[in-house]
C-alpha cells in the first residue's frame, strides 16, 4: 500500500463567530428550536442574511425523524453544500475540517457549523437504550449504566495500569469548576473542593458524581469562511493550522487506554508546523476526566502512562501552567448532546480572539481542541483534534 | 280398564304425589367429576369422566346467562345399561336406549337387602338361595319388575367405593346362578346395583366373566348401576322411574332414577 | 464469599406485590442466535467461516475480512476479568431496583473482550468461567463466574436473577402418581425447595407409590386432575399464589398413530392431558405466576413443560401422542410470548423414551425417572430454558438442529428411528 499522501494545510480558511445558546438542564424545546436559535445568533453577529449561508453542517442526536436535509426546509436555508455529522463529541472538529475543505475548494463560501440538542425529562434514558446496535446487544443489558458504566470500566483499567488516583482526576475536575465559576453559561458553578469531589457518591465505581457530566439542552455554532470574507465582514478570524480525525483506532486493544489521536498526532503537529509546547491552551473532550488525561498523553503533551504525573505537575486552570477546558468543560457547563462536541472548539475560538466570556488565557495564540465521540460499545470510536491560531496570517 | 277409570287413577296419582301419601325418592348420585367410574385395563378404551366447561357466567362470554358444556361417557355416574352394551345382546331388536319400549322405564321394583352380607364380605356374591330366602320372606318377585340389589355400597366414598387393589376391584354382586335365576325364573326386566357395575368387582373371574352383563343383556334385560338411597325403599311395592336419555344407538346413558314409595315406607 | 440465601419470611399481606420490571429487552435479530444457545446453556460467539476470527458483539460481517459468512460456535468458557465496575445508578427501572450491580470487561480465551455480569466472588483480575443465560427479559446475557466453585455460589443475587433455582421455592409437580413425579419430588426437596406440591388425579384410584411420595420431605399431596377444569381451578384457587415453579410432568402416552387406530377416543384422551391439560394449567396458574415474577427470593420463576422429543418431529409409532405433544409445545411457545415481561421462564424439557410402562417394549437406552429429575433440577439451577434429557434425545436434537426436514423423513421412513 502506498504511503498516505501528506495532508494539505488550510491556507486562507478561518473560523469565526463563536456562538453558545445558554444551556438549560431540562427544556421542553426540541432540537430544531435550539439549532434555529444558534443559527439566528450566528447570522445576527456575522451581519449576514440567512441566505448568505451556502454551506451547513449539522450535529444532533435528537433531530429525529429529521436530518440536516429536513432542517434546511424547516429553517428556510438553501445551501449548496450540506453535511450531517453524527459523531457526538468529535463533531466540532470534524465539522470544522469538513467545512474548511469545502471553503478551500470553493464548494461553499460561508459554512455554518451548528450542533444542538434537546433534553426532555426522559430524553437521556431513551437515547441510551437505542444508542447503537452494539450497545443494545453488548453493553446496555449489563446494568444499563450507560456511559457511566462504560467509562467506569475504562477508568478502572486505566487506574490499575498507570497508577492514576481519584485525586488526579479530582484535580482536573476541580480546576474546570474553578474556570466555570467565571463562565456565564455554566450550569454548575458551585465551588468544588477536592474533598467534596472525593466524598461524592459513587455512580459506577470508580466513577463518582463529579466525574460525570450533566445532560442538558443547548446549542453551539460557528462559521467557517474565507479569510477575505471574514475580513470584509469585520469578523475576528481564527486560522486552522491542522486537523485530524480517526475512527475505530486500535480495535484490538482489550480495553481502551488510548484513542485515535495517538495514531495521528505526529501528523497533526507536523502539518501545524509546531510542537505541543507551543500550545497556549487545550480544550479536551471531557465526558470523564480519564478521557482528558488520555488526551494529554495521546496528543503528545506527555508520554503514555504519564498522564497522572502530568496532572500532578501542572495547574490546569485558565491562569495556570496548563490552561485546560477554560470555560469549565462539559463537567461544569453541562453536556448539551452533540453541542458538547462543539463546546471546546467554540470556547477556543473565543479564547484565541480575546473574547472569552469568563476567564481569558493571557496572550492566547495557539489553541488545541480535541474531540472524542460515540461509545458505540465499549469505547469511544471517533477521535479528532485541531490546532488553531488566533489573529490574521 | 275404562277410560274414566284411568283418568281417576291418574288423578289419584297426582293427588298422592302432591303430599297425598306417595313419596318420591331420588336414587341418583350427583354427576360430579370426582365420582369414580369403571376402571378397565389401560390398553382398553376407558369410560370418559364427567367434565364441565363453563361457556358463560353473566360475563363477557354471555352477559345475562350462565351455561356450561358437559361431557361424559354413556356409562358415567348413575347410569342405565341397554342390551346392546354387551356383546351377548348386540343382535337383539330394540336393544339401544332410543329403541327400548318406554314402559320398561316405569315398573314396580323389588329391593333385595344384601347390606349385612356385603358389610361382612366385600366380595359377597348373592346366590339363588339368598334370593329364594328373600322371596320366602317378602313374596315372589313379580315378572316384569326391576330388582335392585341393596348393599349400602353407595355410602362408601373415594377409594373405598371401587375398592381397587392389585388384583382389581372388590365389591359385591350377583353370582352367575343368581342372575340366571332372576332372568329365567323371575323374568325380571332389569337389575340394578349400588356399585359401579351390575357385576361384582371380581366379576371378570366368574364364569362367564361379568355374568350379570352377559346374561342380562343377552336376554334383552336392562341394567342400572351407581344407584343411591336404596335403603329408603321397601322390599316390595315401590315403583321405579328410570328413563335414559334418548341417544341414537346409545348403549346406555346417565340418568335420573326416581322411586315412588308409599308414605312412611322409609 | 457469597452469603447463604436465607429462607424468605412469610409474605407481608399489607405490602403490594412488586410488579415485574425488565432489564433492557431490545436486541438485534442477529443477537437472537446467542439467545437461542444461551437458553440451552451453551456459550457461543460468532466465528468467521472464512478467516476464523471470533466476533463480539453480534454483527453482520467479519471485522477482519468483511466476510458475511459468520456462524455461531461453542467457545471456550475461560477468561480474565480485566476491568470491573459496580453500577449504582441506572436509567433502567429493573436495575435501579437491584442496585448495586456488578459488571465487568472479560478478555476471553476465545480472543475477544466482552462486557458481562460479574459474580460477587470473582476477584479483580481473576480468571473466570463464562456462562450464557437468558435474563428476565428472556434475552441472552453473559455472566462471569469464579473459575472454581465457591461456597454458596448459586446464591449470588445477580446469578439468581438468571437461574430458576428451586432453593427456598415452592414447586408444583402436576402428576405425583407417576415415577417421574416421585423422582422429581425427591430431587426438588433435596435441592432445597421449601414445598413440593404433588398433584394426584382421581384419588379414588389407589396407587402403590403414595407412601413413598408422602415420605419425601416437604411434599404436600394435593388433588389435581388436568382433564378436569374444575379441579385445576380449585387447586389454583388454593395454592396458585404460592407456586414459584410449575413442572408439568403429566402425560397421556399411548402407542399408535392414525391408521392403526379406528377412532379419536384415545387421541382425545391424549389431547385432554397433553394439550388441554397444559392449557388448563396455564389459564389457572399462569396469571398469578406472571404477576409474581419479581416477588422476592421465592418469586415465580419457571414454567416447566416436559415433552417427548417426538413433539419436535413425529414418530409414527407413537404418532398421535407425538402430535398432541407438538400441540402442547406450540402452546408453550405462545405461553412464552404471553409470559414475556413477567420474568418467568418457560422451560422445555425434551426427553428420550422414559423408562415407564407405556414405553416398556422400546429398546434401551431409556431415561430413568431419577435421571430425568436430576436433569430438570440441574437445568433449573442453571437457569436453562431448554433441557434435553437422555442419550436418545441428545442424538435426536443434534439431528434436528442439523436439518429438521431430513429428520422428519428419517423418522417416517419404513424403518423409522426407534
Amino acid at each position: 500500500m502506498a504511503p498516505a499522501a501528506s495532508r494539505r494545510g488550510y491556507d486562507g480558511v478561518v473560523a469565526a463567530v463563536p456562538v453558545t445558546v445558554p444551556y438549560e438542564r431540562y427544556s421542553p424545546q426540541v432540537a430544531h428550536w435550539w439549532i434555529a436559535r444558534a443559527l439566528g445568533e450566528l447570522v445576527r453577529r456575522a451581519g449576514i442574511a440567512p441566505t448568505d449561508i451556502d454551506g451547513l453542517t449539522v450535529s444532533s442526536f435528537t433531530l429525529h425523524p429529521d436530518t440536516a436535509v429536513g432542517l434546511t426546509q424547516h429553517l428556510g436555508l438553501t445551501p449548496r453544500w450540506l453535511d450531517h455529522i453524527p459523531m457526538g463529541g468529535a463533531s466540532g472538529v470534524v465539522a470544522l475540517r469538513r467545512a474548511a475543505r469545502a471553503v478551500q475548494s470553493g464548494d461553499a463560501s460561508i459554512v455554518a457549523c451548528v450542533a444542538g440538542d434537546a433534553n426532555h425529562v426522559d430524553s437521556f434514558r431513551r437515547m441510551l437504550s437505542s444508542f447503537s446496535r452494539f450497545a443494545q446487544d453488548g453493553s446496555y443489558p449489563y446494568g444499563a449504566g450507560g456511559p457511566n458504566a462504560s467509562f467506569a470500566l475504562l477508568t478502572d483499567r486505566y487506574m490499575r495500569e498507570y497508577g492514576a488516583t481519584r485525586e488526579d482526576f479530582g484535580k482536573i475536575c476541580v480546576a474546570q469548576r474553578d474556570n466555570a465559576r467565571a463562565f456565564p453559561h455554566a450550569l454548575l458553578k458551585k465551588e468544588l473542593t477536592l474533598d467534596a469531589y472525593l466524598a461524592a457518591r459513587p455512580i459506577a465505581d470508580p466513577i463518582h458524581l463529579f466525574d460525570c457530566v450533566m445532560p442538558c439542552a443547548g446549542a453551539e455554532a460557528f462559521l467557517v469562511t474565507r479569510e477575505d470574507i471574514a475580513r470584509d465582514l469585520g469578523l475576528a478570524p481564527v486560522r486552522v493550522l491542522s486537523t485530524i480525525e480517526r475512527h475505530n483506532a486500535y480495535p484490538d486493544d482489550p480495553v481502551q487506554l488510548r484513542g485515535g489521536w495517538a495514531l495521528d498526532r505526529d501528523e497533526l503537529w507536523a502539518v501545524a508546523g509546531i510542537a505541543p509546547d507551543a500550545a497556549d491552551l487545550l480544550e479536551t473532550y471531557d465526558d470523564y476526566p480519564v478521557i482528558s488525561m488520555m488526551q494529554f498523553e495521546d496528543l503528545g503533551f506527555c508520554a503514555k502512562g504519564e498522564g497522572p504525573d502530568f496532572v500532578r505537575g501542572h495547574t490546569l486552570t485558565a491562569e495556570g501552567t496548563f490552561p485546560h477546558n477554560t470555560s469549565g468543560g462539559q463537567l461544569s457547563v453541562g453536556q448539551a448532546g452533540a453541542a458538547g462536541g462543539f463546546l471546546g472548539l467554540v470556547e477556543a475560538l473565543r479564547q484565541l480572539t480575546g473574547a472569552a466570556l469568563g476567564k481569558q488565557v493571557a496572550d492566547a495564540r495557539i489553541g488545541v481542541v480535541s474531540g472524542f465521540g460515540m461509545v458505540n460499545y465499549d469505547r469511544g470510536i471517533c477521535s479528532s483534534a485541531a490546532v488553531l491560531a488566533g489573529g490574521a496570517a | 280398564m275404562m277410560a274414566s277409570d284411568s283418568h281417576n287413577l291418574l288423578a289419584a296419582l297426582s293427588t298422592a304425589l302432591d303430599g297425598g301419601g306417595l313419596d318420591v325418592i331420588d336414587l341418583t348420585h350427583t354427576l360430579d367429576p370426582d365420582f369414580p367410574v369403571m376402571v378397565l385395563p389401560p390398553e382398553f378404551g376407558q369410560c370418559a369422566r364427567f367434565r364441565v366447561e363453563e361457556v358463560s357466567r353473566y360475563d363477557h362470554r354471555g352477559p345475562g346467562w350462565y351455561w356450561r358444556n358437559f361431557s361424559c361417557g354413556e356409562h358415567t355416574g348413575t347410569h342405565f345399561d341397554a342390551p346392546v352394551h354387551w356383546i351377548s345382546g348386540k343382535d337383539l331388536p330394540d336393544a339401544t336406549v332410543d329403541a327400548i319400549p318406554v314402559d320398561a322405564f316405569i315398573r314396580q321394583v323389588a329391593v333385595i337387602d344384601c347390606s349385612a352380607a356385603a358389610a361382612a364380605d366385600e366380595d359377597f356374591l348373592m346366590t339363588p338361595e339368598f334370593i329364594r330366602r328373600w322371596e320366602a320372606e317378602n313374596g315372589t318377585i313379580e315378572a316384569g319388575s326391576w330388582v335392585l340389589m341393596r348393599t349400602d355400597w353407595s355410602k362408601r366414598k373415594g377409594a373405598e367405593y371401587l375398592n381397587l387393589r392389585d388384583d382389581g376391584a372388590h365389591s359385591p354382586g350377583p353370582s352367575p346362578d343368581a342372575i340366571r335365576y332372576l332372568i329365567d325364573e323371575c323374568d325380571i326386566i332389569g337389575f340394578g346395583t349400588e356399585t359401579v357395575g351390575t357385576d361384582a368387582g371380581q366379576g371378570a373371574h366368574l364364569s362367564p366373566p361379568y355374568p350379570a352383563h352377559y346374561a342380562l343383556h343377552g336376554a334383552g334385560r336392562y341394567g342400572l348401576q351407581c344407584l343411591a338411597n336404596l335403603d329408603r325403599l321397601p322390599p316390595k311395592g315401590a315403583v321405579l322411574v328410570c328413563p335414559p336419555l334418548k341417544i341414537k344407538h346409545g348403549s346406555g346413558s346417565p340418568l335420573r332414577v326416581l322411586a315412588l314409595v308409599a308414605g312412611g315406607a322409609s | 464469599m457469597t452469603e447463604a440465601l436465607k429462607r424468605p419470611p412469610r409474605k407481608d399481606p399489607q405490602k403490594r406485590t412488586v410488579s415485574p420490571t425488565l432489564p433492557p429487552a431490545s436486541r438485534s435479530r442477529r443477537a437472537l442466535g446467542f439467545l437461542v444457545a444461551a437458553a440451552e446453556g451453551r456459550f457461543v460467539l460468532q466465528r468467521c467461516g472464512d478467516c476464523g476470527a471470533v466476533a463480539h458483539p453480534p454483527r453482520e460481517a467479519c471485522a477482519t475480512c468483511l466476510s458475511v459468512n459468520l456462524d455461531w460456535h461453542d467457545m471456550p468458557e475461560g477468561g480474565e476479568l480485566i476491568a470491573e465496575t459496580t453500577i449504582r445508578t441506572s436509567t433502567n427501572t429493573y436495575f435501579r431496583e437491584r442496585m448495586p450491580w456488578r459488571a465487568g470487561t472479560v478478555l476471553l480465551d476465545a480472543g475477544v473482550t466482552v462486557i458481562a455480569h460479574v459474580h460477587g466472588d470473582v476477584a479483580p483480575g481473576a480468571r473466570v468461567r463464562m456462562i450464557a443465560r437468558t435474563d428476565k427479559s428472556g434475552k441472552g446475557v453473559m455472566m462471569a463466574l469464579p473459575a472454581k466453585e465457591t461456597e454458596n455460589m448459586a446464591d449470588d443475587r445477580q446469578l439468581r436473577e438468571l437461574t430458576c433455582d428451586p432453593k427456598h421455592r415452592r414447586v408444583l409437580i402436576t402428576d405425583g402418581r407417576s415415577a417421574t413425579g416421585l423422582a422429581l419430588a425427591g430431587a426438588l426437596s433435596g435441592a432445597g425447595a421449601s414445598t413440593v406440591f404433588a398433584g394426584i388425579a382421581e384419588d379414588w384410584r389407589p396407587w402403590q407409590g403414595r407412601e413413598a411420595l408422602a415420605a419425601v420431605d416437604n411434599v404436600e399431596i394435593v388433588a389435581l386432575d388436568l382433564t378436569d377444569t374444575v379441579s385445576v381451578n380449585e387447586l389454583a384457587g388454593e395454592i396458585g399464589g404460592k407456586v414459584d415453579i410449575l413442572i408439568n410432568n403429566a402425560e397421556h402416552v399411548r402407542p399408535g398413530g392414525v391408521l392403526d387406530r379406528s377412532d379419536i377416543v384415545t387421541a382425545r384422551d391424549e389431547m385432554e392431558v397433553n394439550y388441554f391439560g397444559a392449557m388448563r394449567l396455564m389459564q389457572a396458574f399462569g396469571p398469578a405466576m406472571r404477576s409474581r415474577g419479581a416477588d422476592g427470593v421465592n418469586s415465580a420463576t419457571a414454567w416447566v413443560q416436559i415433552s417427548s422429543i417426538y413433539a419436535l418431529s413425529n414418530w409414527p409409532h407413537f404418532g398421535s401422542t407425538s402430535a398432541s405433544q407438538a400441540a402442547a409445545l406450540s402452546l408453550g411457545q405462545c405461553l412464552r410470548g404471553e409470559m414475556a415481561g413477567s420474568g418467568v421462564k418457560v422451560v422445555n424439557v425434551f426427553t428420550g423414551p422414559l423408562d415407564e410402562d407405556w414405553r416398556q417394549p422400546l429398546p434401551p437406552p431409556k431415561v430413568t425417572p431419577d435421571a430425568l429429575a436430576r436433569d430438570i433440577v440441574s437445568g433449573l439451577q442453571q437457569g436453562l430454558e431448554e433441557i434435553v434429557a437422555g442419550d436418545v434425545a441428545r442424538d435426536f436434537m443434534r439431528r434436528y438442529r442439523e436439518d429438521p426436514r431430513v429428520l422428519e423423513r428419517e423418522l417416517t421412513q419404513i424403518e423409522g428411528m426407534g
